[in-house]
């Protein structure tokens, strides 16, 4: 009796459910219908992170202006979002859940190092895309030849630095450097990328403070910063964190040359530091995307077409950096998926992404270019210097692009 | 023997419909739906450990994420540097952080409820800066990923013969180990609590000074459930980081602690299918606000917008105050009250039912 | 030398933040003997009303009294509501009804008002002044002066007046005081309500340098938290002298002992060592249990 009750269980239950299912196997990919597309991420829209999950609401905004107007080749994007919180185990669940129930074609956008890491693995056994990622960690793009599923999008963090790196030797010999990092895989990108690309100048580095994302504020670090003497900071920070900073280290009543990286360079974030007391001078940084608080883009066809499109998304901050971002990203997905045109394949599609980009992205600084190939899986490398002067960043000389291997 | 069954209370054979659902589930369901089951079962394990120390020995933790972390650490490390087997470092991860927590149960002693809360939760806080310290042991930020585990092959074929359909994949063999586990843990723990340990605990909790003048080894058996429960956590953190297959500091937030507590107090303390029922309104709540919700047609879109973007934060801070305001003993002390004001109706005056003990009260 | 001292007198100015919360958390906790979980989250919100009252084009300094009234009714319309159902329950409902309460207003904040940072005025410049070499800005001492006023007040509150008394025999001994004829209900509204106001003054003082978020208070609540434990969580006087006390000791051991990552780690540590070493605190009394 207490042998064959939970057997005879399970065979008649298991007899109902190969009742339910069974029926015709797919012919396409799943995810794909005649009329739409379905899209899937896993992103952080509550918890410490919340600000980044605007991007995934400003990409939605794009993909509801493509459908409005028709969508891809007569298929309309659905594009489903799911609250990560920014931790790895709700990403791993809430991922597979997308793709295992809710049969989406391929995951976009994701955010978070963290996250998307632990998803990474899962994705790429699975054989469904891990398109454009939203972080800048180099090993989502330097990795590709053992995660063949998985690309990224905005230029890598590494990157960035080195062109920090030039920008010092060139300008700014013998400057002395003090490092102001968080101590996560993004602030240590980053100072690698600038150790890297010092070279034989890396001594330069005088001083290096990480700070935690639970502290109180930076000012223990930065006086020691100060302290150790140096006339160059940066500051590898999330954009709270750098605001913070800058006006710390204006209060600190010392003046040094500021290097600060692209994710906090919004102008936003610039006039959040100035209300609150940062002096903002000699503030360098680099841009690849327009920022929508700047003047001079204000007749820009692209910066129109985004005001237009952003109206599609009712929580959306028009001014905030982020939601550019979204846009963009949503843009180089749409290219994508025309390109495959007919052949609505995971496969397809994430060799079209990984290789086959030659795309002008209209929300991207003129002469950026969204490119990859069979051996370049970085999709944007190019991004221009941009010194902080009276209420704006000002593009200096041309774009560098700057390949990390 | 027959007369025992016939005699057995009513509560005996719904464990056992209850144990039936729960091993036929992953030939019913689909495999990611196993794996949502087997989450269940992990809060299951972690909160019968807190529903040990809260419920029957009366010590409050806050920070009984920062013990599932240590167990998913341990796992992950001798798994990755190491390469032992990963079957043979869940007990070596409950068995690490059981030492940790009954270490940690000394200083506890010091603490009145109230502290005990706070330090408790000071530590949850401050557990995901520690991970990301010790680099080359922790992986960092970068975190340790685990390869998810092949049923072996006897376990397949199994499988396969009685559904007559497709062969086990991990996340399903993955179930079935958390479901042994956590049968293991659940008969230890109810043995634990029926015999001495937990009369003394109990007495220890309903009145410390009392329980001392009676002999009662109060601090030892404190320590004892500061350790049991720390044991429970660590298990549970091992199989966590098995099934997500990634550790990281990020992934032991504090909410996952406040999700524990929530979970035993919710669930019913003191009782012994509370953590079952608090491992399924702490795993389910956030899906159900967040997704069902949305999901359904028929609720004008203005509303689910307003919950999808609040969302889980509000329905569950809201959710709580509720439940604490109106049903304080949890979903068993609801249906406790319930069926025994139903059998007082149904009965009548005068009867006084079976003459089982009243459910424990609350004095934390 | 020079990093030293202004590693001290930068502590000294985080200190005055952490005093100014911890100021409220006292106050509750001698209104009815708790730790109140949400208090960080109730200040951040009344920070934000403020805010959308200045940006409506209120004056800073009417907004500001008026917030402080508005936080005042919260604070109590909060009891009334949701803690007085289970004001005699066990302090674990307690603690999980104000866990309930703090992720309640931190979603609603963030649902209302949004994740992007904003800035707050102040009245304060942020001009610096230089101590020996070590530099502080008006805005840092506004908020210690703040504090101090604060504390202030309630010292002569609760020492020196017939209310502040009435209240603290409602927490120490709510059925002899009930016996008295105090209506020790509406005493605990009031400790909550003024702990409200205490906590959106903080919010107001402090926004301006941690710029306003809804995830603003989270960042400091534990190093407030430490601060009261530190100074003895029933005394005023110990809470500001807690809140120095952690802010530079939490800047010299990151600066020179164990590195800038592990901040709040040195506060957790403190945390700990007080409740095991000497619960009440520096300026607390010890508690006599009665059997």
């Amino acid at each position: 009796m207490a042998r064959t009750g939970p057997r005879l269980a399970t065979l008649v239950v298991s007899l109902m459910a190969l009742a339910a299912c069974g029926g015709s196997e797919a012919q396409t990919d799943p995810g794909i219908t005649s009329s739409s597309i379905k899209l899937g991420v896993t992103i952080a829209q509550s918890g410490a992170a919340a600000a980044y999950g605007t991007i995934a609401n400003a990409s939605n905004a794009y993909f509801k202006y493509i459908n409005d107007q028709g969508g891809v080749n007569g298929r309309k994007i659905d594009y489903k979002i799911l609250d990560d919180g920014y931790n790895p185990a709700k990403a791993v669940p809430l991922t597979k859940q997308l793709v295992e129930q809710d049969k989406v074609f391929a995951m976009f956008g994701g955010l978070g190092t963290q996250p998307q890491t632990a998803v990474r693995d899962y994705l790429n056994t699975s054989k469904v895309p891990q398109l454009f990622v939203a972080t800048g960690a180099t090993t989502f793009m330097a990795d590709f030849n053992s995660h063949q599923y998985t690309i990224g999008w905005q230029p890598p963090y590494q990157g960035e630095s080195r062109i920090y790196a030039k920008d010092v030797v060139a300008n700014h010999a013998g400057a002395k450097i003090a490092v102001l990092y968080q101590n996560d895989d993004y602030g240590q990108d980053y100072l690698k990328g600038l150790t890297d690309g010092l070279g034989s100048n890396a001594s330069m580095i005088v001083a290096k403070e990480s700070y935690d994302t639970t502290a109180a504020d930076t000012l223990s670090q930065l006086s020691k910063l100060k302290a150790s003497g140096a006339n160059t900071l940066f500051i590898f920070a999330t954009p709270g964190f750098t605001i913070k900073s800058l006006v710390i280290v204006t209060k600190l009543a010392w003046e040094p040359t500021i290097y600060l990286n692209s994710v906090s360079n919004p102008q936003v974030y610039m006039g959040l530091a100035a209300k609150a007391g940062a002096a903002l001078k000699n503030v360098t940084s680099v841009g690849y995307i327009k920022d929508p608080t700047d003047p001079q883009w204000a007749s820009d066809d692209g910066m129109k077409l985004y005001q237009t499109v952003i109206k599609g998304c009712s929580t959306c901050n028009p001014l905030d950096g982020f939601n550019i971002y979204g846009v963009a990203v949503a843009y180089t997905m749409v290219d994508v998926l025309k390109q495959a045109g007919s052949n609505l394949t995971r496969a397809n599609v994430i060799s079209i992404a990984s290789s086959g980009l030659n795309e002008t992205n209209p929300f991207l600084l003129p002469g950026v270019k969204v490119t990859t190939g069979s051996s370049d899986h970085f999709p944007i490398t190019q991004e221009q210097v941009i010194t902080w002067s009276a209420n704006g960043w000002h593009l200096q000389g041309s774009l560098i692009d700057e390949q990390v291997s | 023997m027959l007369s025992r069954v016939r005699r057995a209370p009513p509560r005996y054979w719904l464990v056992l419909v209850v144990a039936v659902l729960l091993l036929g589930l992953p030939s019913a369901a689909t495999s990611f739906q196993s794996s949502q089951w087997t989450q269940v079962l992990i809060f299951t394990i972690a909160i019968m450990g807190l529903n040990v120390l809260v419920g029957y020995s009366g010590q409050i933790s806050l920070g009984h994420g920062a013990f599932m972390a240590l167990g998913a650490y341990t796992t992950a490390i001798l798994v990755s540097r190491y390469h032992v087997d990963y079957l043979l470092t869940i007990p070596i991860a409950g068995l690490v952080t059981g030492a940790v927590g009954f270490l940690l149960g000394i200083p506890a002693l010091r603490l009145s409820a109230l502290y005990l809360a706070l330090a408790t939760f000071a530590l949850a806080v401050v557990t995901p800066s520690l991970i990301k310290r010790p680099e080359k042991l922790t992986g960092g930020v970068q975190g340790i990923l685990l390869v998810p585990p092949e049923p072996p092959q006897f376990a397949k074929d199994a499988f396969a013969t009685v559904t007559n359909g497709p062969q086990m994949t991990s996340e399903q063999w993955l179930y079935y180990i958390s479901l042994g586990v956590g049968a293991v843990l659940f008969w230890l723990a109810w043995n634990v609590i029926r015999h001495r340990p937990g009369r003394a605990m109990r007495a220890v909790r309903d009145g410390e000074v009392a329980a001392a003048a009676s002999g009662i080894n109060v601090a030892g058996y404190k320590t004892l459930a500061f350790g049991m429960s720390a044991f429970y956590a660590g298990v549970a953190g091992a199989l966590y980081g098995l099934t997500t297959g990634f550790v990281s500091p990020d992934t032991f937030p504090v909410e996952l602690s406040f999700q524990l507590l929530v979970g035993a107090v919710i669930g019913g303390l003191a009782s012994t299918v509370g953590p079952l029922l608090g491992g399924i309104f702490v795993y389910w709540l956030p899906i159900i606000s967040s997704q069902t919700i949305s999901d359904q047609a028929w609720i004008p879109t203005q509303i689910s917008d307003v919950f999808v973007k609040a969302g889980p934060a509000v329905t569950y801070g809201a959710l709580l105050i509720l439940i604490m305001i109106f049903a304080p003993r949890g979903i068993v002390g609801l249906l406790t009250s319930a069926y025994a004001a139903l059998r007082k109706r149904l009965l009548g005056p005068g009867e006084r039912g079976s003459g089982q003990m009243p459910p424990d009260p609350q004095t934390v | 030398m020079l990093d030293f001292l202004q590693q001290v007198v930068s502590g000294i100015a985080s200190g005055g933040i952490f005093a100014s919360l911890a100021l409220a958390l006292v106050l509750i906790y001698n209104a009815m003997g708790l730790v109140n979980f949400a208090q960080g989250e109730m200040a951040m919100f009344a920070t934000f009303i403020a805010y959308t009252l200045i940006e409506r084009g209120m004056s800073y300094w009417i907004a500001l009294p008026l917030t402080l009234l508005l936080a005042f009714a919260g604070g109590l319309i909060i009891q009334r509501v949701v803690i007085r159902p289970v004001e005699r329950a066990p302090v674990l409902t307690l603690v999980i009804v104000t866990l309930g309460l703090a992720t309640l207003i931190n979603g609603l904040a963030g649902f209302v008002f949004g994740y992007v940072p904003k800035s707050f005025p102040s009245p304060f410049s942020v001009q610096t002044i230089s101590i020996a070499g070590a530099v502080v800005s008006y805005r840092d001492l506004g908020v210690i002066a703040a504090s101090a006023v604060v504390l202030l007040l309630i010292y002569l509150l609760l020492q020196r007046t017939t209310l502040g008394l009435t209240m603290r025999a409602a927490a120490h001994n709510p059925d002899a005081s009930r016996l008295l004829g105090v209506r020790v209900s509406w005493m605990l509204a009031i400790g909550w309500g003024l702990a409200s106001a205490v906590g959106a003054l903080s919010g107001i003082m402090v926004a301006p340098i941690l710029l306003l978020e809804p995830n603003m208070m989270q960042t400091i609540i534990i190093y407030a938290f430490a601060a009261a434990v530190l100074g003895g969580i029933e005394s005023p006087l110990g809470a500001v002298i807690g809140g120095v006390i952690v802010g530079v000791t939490v800047n010299l051991a990151g600066a020179y002992l164990v590195g800038g990552d592990l901040q709040l780690a040195v506060a957790f540590l403190i945390i700990v060592a007080v409740l095991v070493v000497r619960p009440h605190g520096l300026l607390g009394r010890p508690a006599v249990r009665r059997v």
